[in-house]
């Protein structure tokens, strides 16, 4: 097997409040194949987001080791590191700064890596634009003039500005209608085949994340409880809260409310 | 046959602004009998919640909105009411709870406080101590343990999943016929958005509450309504028995919108067309109760 491009190792991070500790994410361990959509799930305070934060270099990690694509991470990451690993929030809007153009936005991404020069910018916020299925005249566009799901085509975009290799997606189609969803859903999976990108999934949204991930990471109360394909994490969970997690998603179909009952009869 | 507790005829709504008038709701109609869970499903922008808050009469007094159609509730026609008598109905016999529990309440004051000035508006001059009992009822009844604390709590204390059992138990203190639950747990984990749907269902149902339920989430419709309305851009596209709607979806957007939910049971990810001319098909209406039997 080859190295993994990304590797948590026995990562914890621990808060400190009013004296007392909070234990955020626990001796976390994951290797992430070059090429995966692995997915972290769990409810709020579960740890997924500042195990995002650790891996993009926000927080530092109380103890244990990220390593990517061999070699450990340092706390303060080099330009080339930040070029290579990028993140999609949650809600477009508070993520593009709603003053500036869309392509003054995408621009900024190239100002800062200094890739290209001032006509080659234009003509690549342009290309950049029509890679996530948007009309290259957007760029002229402020961010409120876009629906929902156009400005998280061009969060998108932003993140693949500067050839990333690794994307951390944080809820990325949440704050979005389930027509929507579908299509963005669609553009990512079209994306990390045509680019050969790897993601880090991070949601709450367990029927999503069986349709898009690869593996799936389960995580309660900082611990990750349950790691497997995304098939197996399905049809035979083997934690309890994994089962849990399953047999609470609200589902429309027959087959969905008898696995569902499967599950749950399985646990008890 | 008694009145309906709610009935919208041909609702419609625009709003005036700087560049001519905007349709929001084009000929809406909706009802609600007694003791029955009816679900508005649709997606943002589709009107869903503009109805809500024309049923609670909130929209009416903002500057700029049309508001036509007939609204009867309860038999007498709500437009007609005099304001001060429209005004005494909410939180009486018609009450909401929002989509976020946590900033519907008032973090300046103890949960016994706000729950205080729920019960005297049904019951104007209630001492404390018959508030404070009755209080300890109600949230007996959404099974929050020790209500005493609960009640000496301010709501940032309160994890959001109590503060939801909290405003369910406040919607419902002063025994309406109608409750609007706008988007209700969708700011909540899943396994405890499923909990709450389950207490509020049983609630409900002890009390004989209609209610009108506002969702995007077709899985929560599903397990919640009786009948469901899909309201697209303004207009109901599909109604019917809930396990008509989602057996056989007859409407174009309906089959759109449950292609596009993605399954626990895998199958990929399809694409589905944000817009198409066929959303916008005539109604599809399936056959209620006594019909629905003759006809199958």
């Amino acid at each position: 097997m080859t190295a993994p491009l990304l590797a948590l190792q026995n990562l914890s991070k621990t808060f400190r409040s009013h004296g007392h500790a909070v234990h955020a994410v626990q001796d976390v361990s994951i290797d992430v194949a070059a090429g995966e959509c692995l997915a972290i799930v769990g409810e709020s305070g579960s740890g997924k987001s500042t195990l995002a934060n650790m891996v993009l270099g926000i927080l530092a990690p109380s103890a244990g080791e990220i390593r990517y694509d061999g070699q450990a991470l340092p706390a303060r990451r080099t330009l080339a590191h930040r070029r290579a690993l990028q993140l999609v929030q949650q809600n477009p809007l508070s993520a593009l700064n709603p003053k500036r153009s869309i392509g003054a936005s995408l621009r900024l991404a190239f100002d800062v890596h200094r890739i290209g020069d001032r006509a080659g910018r234009t003509a690549r916020v342009g290309a950049l634009l029509e890679d996530v299925g948007l009309p290259a005249d957007f760029a002229q566009r402020p961010p409120a003039a876009l629906s929902g799901g156009q400005r998280q085509r061009v969060a998108i975009a932003r993140a693949l500005a500067c050839d990333s290799r690794l994307l951390v997606l944080d809820e990325p189609t949440s704050a979005l209608d389930v027509l929507v969803q579908s299509r963005i859903l669609r553009l990512l999976a079209d994306l990390r085949a045509e680019h050969g990108l790897t993601y880090l999934f991070i949601s709450h949204d367990l029927a999503v994340v069986r349709n898009i991930a690869d593996r799936v990471a389960v995580f309660e109360k900082g611990r990750m409880v349950e790691l497997a394909p995304t098939d197996r994490l399905f049809t035979a969970p083997e934690h309890p809260y994994t089962r849990r997690l399953i047999s609470a998603v609200p589902v429309i179909t027959e087959d969905e409310i008898t696995m569902r009952d499967q599950l749950a009869h399985g646990a008890a | 046959m008694t009145d309906p507790v709610l009935a919208l005829h041909d609702l419609r709504l625009a709003f005036k602004g700087f560049t001519g008038t905007t349709e929001v709701l084009h000929g809406l109609s909706l009802s609600i009998d007694r003791g029955e869970r009816v679900a508005l499903v649709g997606e943002s922008g589709s009107g869903k919640s503009v109805t809500a808050r024309i049923v609670l009469g909130l929209i009416q007094e903002m500057r700029g909105a049309k508001v036509s159609g007939r609204l009867r509730f309860q038999g007498q026609d709500l437009d007609r009411l005099p304001k001060r008598a429209r005004h005494g109905l909410r939180g009486t016999a018609m009450s909401m709870i929002f989509q976020d529990p946590t900033s519907s309440l008032n973090p300046a004051y103890r949960i016994g406080t706000q729950f205080r000035e729920v019960l005297a508006r049904g019951t104007p001059g209630i001492t404390a101590e018959a508030a404070t009992a009755r209080a300890t009822a109600l949230l007996d009844e959404v099974a929050i343990p020790q209500p005493d604390r609960v009640l000496a709590a301010y709501p940032f204390q309160l994890s959001g999943g109590m503060n939801q059992r909290v405003m369910i138990a406040m919607a419902l203190a002063n025994e309406p016929a109608l409750l609007i639950a706008d988007e209700p747990g969708t700011a909540l984990d899943v396994t405890v958005q499923a909990q709450t749907l389950r207490l509020m269902r049983r609630v409900v149902e002890q009390h004989g509450t209609a209610v009108l339920f506002i969702s995007h989430n077709l899985g929560v419709v599903r397990e919640f309504a009786d009948r469901t309305y899909v309201i697209y851009r303004g207009r109901i596209v599909e109604h019917g028995p809930t396990e008509a709607v989602f057996h056989t979806p007859g409407h174009p957007y309906t089959r759109a919108l449950m292609a596009a939910q993605p399954r626990i049971t895998g199958g990929g990810v399809p694409e589905i067309a944000e817009r198409d001319a066929q959303y916008g098909d005539p109604m599809v209406v399936h056959p209620t109760g006594a019909a629905a039997g003759a006809g199958a």
